[in-house]
């Protein structure tokens, strides 16, 4: 685990990464491919939005200015259920923290100019980082990077302003099912980090708070103490790997 | 008014961590311990949110139409389902479910 993690890390920290190259024209068809499919799904977003009381200026608003789905989803979660503005504000920006992580390593992987930063940070989420970080050369990863940016930014605000002027003309949203849109799209971005016991051990420990808290706490509060599942488990894992290695100091490469 | 502060507040908050991740120099974030926390705090915040817009009304836990539109995304995230597909049943089922009455 430890020595993949180095690899991967030296593969990127040296920015250009060594591979064979890939014709453009296939970076670019699987750039639209990620861009298309999650593009469309704005127009999930628009409709659970405009749902939950937010006018189509708001909705708009939100995927131009946002534009990261799962935090724009958070936020109008937390509104609809009367969250405080602030705290339903902190539950989103907190799920957005990830994407400094992407533009980490994006930054070294592709290199940028100081200028051209402000604007391809707007782009910096998990499908640009996907495509980039899967990309064996710059060149690759430039393309791959700038056509899934465009072609998701573009799409994303056009469907979520189609779902949002939708919704207006569907009335009722809940009786056509979409208030489980939000929650769907959440287990979905959820599924494939649950890799390990780690990740489905913070995952469950997050829903028993959660739940646990919710008639206790208000508004977005109990969302935010959930996350606390993570330094949690992690805290725990630690202790528990010390304990591991201080009992069996001589066993070492034996286990996994 | 107090909708757009909370749209202000996410876009500022959510565009300076973009910003920040590509400004950066790339040491200054790369402890083993920040790296796995970040990694593992959208794994708590997402498996909260699921939790809460699935089973909560207002304060009230509920189990209503929205626990078998979940379920019907997780089957079809198990069948590796692409994502409009996963979302598409999650909202089929809980109108489904609704119509019958549920």
């Amino acid at each position: 685990m430890a020595d993949q993690t180095t690899s991967a890390d030296i593969r990127t920290t040296r920015g250009a990464p060594a591979g064979e190259p890939k014709p453009d024209a296939a970076v670019v068809r699987d750039a639209l491919g990620v861009g298309v499919a999650v593009g469309l799904s704005g127009f999930a977003f628009g409709v659970t939005s405009a749902g939950a009381g937010l006018t189509v200026a708001q909705t708009c608003a939100l995927s131009l200015l946002v534009f990261t789905g799962a935090s724009q989803f958070a936020l109008v979660g937390a509104l609809a259920a009367g969250g405080n503005p602030l705290t339903a504000a902190a539950g989103a920006f907190f799920l957005g923290v990830r994407n400094t992580f992407y533009g980490l390593r994006l930054s070294q992987l592709l290199a940028l100019p100081g200028l051209v930063r402000p604007f391809a940070a707007q782009g910096v989420i998990d499908e640009t980082a996907a495509v980039a970080l899967a990309q064996p050369t710059r060149r690759s990863a430039r393309i791959g990077f700038t056509v899934t940016a465009v072609t998701l930014y573009v799409l994303w605000n056009l469907t979520t302003l189609l779902g949002a002027l939708g919704a207006e003309a569907l009335g009722d949203t809940n009786a056509w099912g979409l208030d489980a849109a939000g929650p769907a799209v959440f287990l979905a971005l959820l599924a494939p980090m649950l890799r390990s016991t780690t990740e489905r051990t913070v995952a469950g420990v997050a829903v028993v708070v959660m739940l646990g808290l919710l008639p206790v706490l208000p508004g977005g509060a109990p969302v935010l103490v959930a996350a606390l599942a993570a330094p949690l488990v992690l805290f725990f894992k630690g202790r528990t790997e010390r304990r591991d290695n201080s009992d069996s100091a001589e066993g070492k490469g034996a286990a996994q | 008014m107090s909708v757009w502060i909370a749209i202000i507040a996410t876009a500022v908050g959510c565009y300076l961590v973009k910003l920040l991740g590509l400004l950066v120099p790339a040491n200054a974030l790369e402890r083993p311990l920040v790296q796995k926390l970040s990694a593992l705090l959208p794994v708590a915040l997402l498996a909260a949110l699921t939790a809460q817009q699935t089973f909560a009304t207002g304060q009230t836990l509920v189990l209503d139409a929205r626990g078998a539109g979940l379920a019907a995304a997780a089957l079809a995230l198990v069948l590796r389902a692409p994502f409009l597909v996963v979302v598409g049943a999650a909202v089929a089922v809980t109108a489904g479910v609704r119509a019958l009455g549920g």
